[in-house]
């Protein structure tokens, strides 16, 4: 595929005002959505067999940001959830660690608490997390509490009424000041893909998104339907590309919601790979927001291992 | 050219539809996921019809199949589980002559042999559909014991029952092993007999069109050799039965493959399907549930 061109020579006086960051958004190559679709669904044909796909899902497993976001989150689930991110199947030792625990800024102590020492990161959803509908005060305090509480990175929501509105300079100024009130955590930008409705869209978003300082571009927040899908992963996979092609910045994808079976991450993952390349196979540029995916990468293995179909009384319920 | 509603053949004659089964599992009728069909030949030899050759990706899904049907068919009421039982033997009765001809073809009876046949078969469904309700009385207890308690035993279901059907009485034989295992409310894994497995097919049309919950049972046509130690060492199957396995060795190897994790297994033995079959088969699948309820407190 043809990298886009973005037509200008330097991105830095694209953000310099609102109007030429208009401009330069509204300019950006739309995207073939037939194409898109059609290309996400030949990459999720590829075979993936015995030894690549033993390591696909070992490098599935190290990629999970193992996600609770409920209402009903108690710190005993949190502890529940830390002790399966440090050891994910208590039979098999050899099963690695996942990346991050994500959980609401409230609930970051506890999880800091449970991981210290573990190199697991822990990442706390932040900005009036899913809805994004407060005052910047606000998101900036609650940015500033997960911070104080230990998150070593701050998953926000970008304000959706404004992106759709065409208030880009609005949603900009948001992102680049909830970057500064994370500090050295890591950002990763919600687009909410599933209300941003079209793929160019999302291409706008993501590119507003790397300009205004995120490190990770995520996906979706879970509770809107449609999460993550394939295609809006390809879209954002161009856009980071295409920036490390601008600029010579990795920037991460992060699709969360909706992926439940290994069978589903490895098409990710062959994704990533003929999309952005080799390196962002690798937990520091590509994260899977996940919980019940955990389990059956697991049974996978197990059945690489043994031989025989596991069931799922073996896991743990989460 | 004048279309015509059949196809014509040179002297006018209509042209046979040969058919190519699928297998039933979920609910659905899926293709094997291997792609493999294999052609089902009459008692004589002659041509009936090609089967989808089931795999062990296939057994895998149906089993996902089975567990996930397992909570909602187990949790109705036993009288429910009676009455859906009893549709089964009704909608059979609909497709009366369809199963005696596939029964007559698939074991080379007579029409009238194999009438009876299925008369038998239809009988055993309402007989164990009888058994739904009556079942907890039969085997629970109330227990007496040394202490201010009520204490009872109540039978429940195992879980996903894998179920190699007899390789010779293809629907006899087929019911007598299916209907105990769902009656309590357990799903079902049912691989067929590998050269008669039409009559299972048209089972399992039997239950799509009845009120069995997609999943309950999943049928797939194909060998038990191949298919068989998949599910005897499947973690998430809580039961077999060896009633389709004539070799000696294989069902020791099946039995020692089932015992990692305890599952509980029926040896394959002589039997006499037309026999009234008892209660052993359908108290093989049961788990004993003990409570104890304190009184006078």
């Amino acid at each position: 595929m043809t990298t886009t061109d973005t037509g200008v020579d330097s991105l830095a006086d694209v953000t310099s005002s609102e109007d030429r960051l208009r401009r330069f958004l509204l300019g950006l190559p739309g995207v073939d959505q037939v194409g898109a679709e059609a290309r996400a669904a030949t990459l999720g044909t590829r075979s993936i067999k015995t030894t690549a796909k033993a390591y696909a899902l070992d490098l599935a497993i190290q990629m999970i940001d193992l996600t609770t976001l409920e209402g009903q989150d108690t710190p005993g689930k949190v502890r529940a959830l830390c002790a399966k991110a440090k050891r994910p199947d208590p039979a098999d030792p050899t099963a690695p660690q996942v990346a991050a625990v994500c959980v609401y800024p409230d609930l970051v102590a506890t999880a800091k608490f449970e991981l210290k020492g573990t190199g697991i990161n822990v990442a706390s959803v932040a900005t009036a997390f899913p809805s994004g509908r407060s005052s910047l005060a606000i998101k900036i305090q609650d940015t500033k509490d997960a911070v104080a509480a230990g998150a070593d990175e701050v998953d926000m929501v970008i304000d959706r009424g404004a992106f759709l509105s065409g208030r880009y300079g609005l949603v900009f100024d948001e992102i680049a000041a909830i970057r500064e009130a994370a500090g050295d955590a890591h950002l990763k930008v919600i687009l909410e893909t599933g209300e941003l409705v079209t793929y160019d869209n999302v291409r706008r978003a993501s590119w507003l998104a790397m300009l205004a300082g995120a490190d990770f571009i995520k996906t979706s927040t879970g509770k809107v339907s449609p999460a993550a899908t394939l295609p809006v992963t390809l879209v954002m996979l161009e856009a980071v590309r295409d920036y490390h092609e601008a600029t010579g910045l990795h920037i991460g994808v992060k699709p969360a919601g909706g992926i439940r079976t290994a069978k589903d991450a490895i098409k990710y993952l062959v994704t990533v790979n003929e999309t952005a390349g080799p390196d962002w196979l690798d937990p520091e540029l590509f994260r899977f927001g996940a919980s019940s995916l955990l389990n059956d990468l697991l049974m996978q293995r197990t059945k690489l291992a043994t031989g025989n179909y596991p069931g799922p009384d073996y896991f743990t319920l989460d | 050219m004048v279309w015509r509603p059949t196809l014509p053949t040179k002297d006018g004659a209509r042209l046979d539809v040969r058919k190519t089964y699928k297998l039933y599992g979920g609910g659905a009728f899926p293709r094997s996921e291997s792609g493999r069909s294999y052609v089902v030949n009459d008692a004589k030899g002659k041509f009936l019809a090609n089967a989808s050759q089931a795999s062990r990706k296939d057994a895998r899904d149906a089993v996902v199949a089975a567990r996930k049907a397992f909570g909602g068919w187990s949790a109705r009421t036993a009288y429910n589980r009676g009455q859906v039982l009893y549709r089964i033997a009704e909608v059979m009765e609909g497709r009366h002559e369809q199963f005696s001809a596939e029964v007559a073809a698939s074991e080379g009876l007579s029409i009238g042999k194999a009438r009876a046949l299925v008369d038998a078969s239809i009988d055993r469904w309402v007989w164990y559909a009888g058994w739904a309700d009556k079942l907890a009385q039969v085997v629970g207890s109330s227990n007496p014991v040394a202490g201010p308690y009520f204490d009872f035993s109540l039978p429940e279901a195992t879980g996903v029952v894998a179920l190699l059907a007899p390789q010779d009485s293809s629907l006899l034989g087929l019911t007598s092993v299916i209907a105990p295992a769902i009656v309590s409310g357990n799903t079902a894994v049912v691989v067929t007999s590998f050269e008669r497995p039409l009559p299972a097919v048209t089972l399992g049309e039997v239950m799509a069109t009845s009120d069995v919950p997609g999943g309950v049972v999943n049928i797939l046509t194909g060998s038990a050799s191949e298919i068989g130690p998949w599910l005897a060492a499947h973690l998430d199957v809580n039961a077999i039965d060896l009633a389709g396995v004539t070799d000696h060795e294989e069902a020791t190897a099946l039995e020692a493959a089932a015992a990692e994790n305890l599952k509980r297994v029926r040896r394959p033995a002589d039997e006499d399907w037309t026999e009234s079959p008892g209660l052993s088969r359908l108290t093989q699948y049961l788990e004993l549930k003990t409570v104890w309820h304190p009184i006078g407190i």
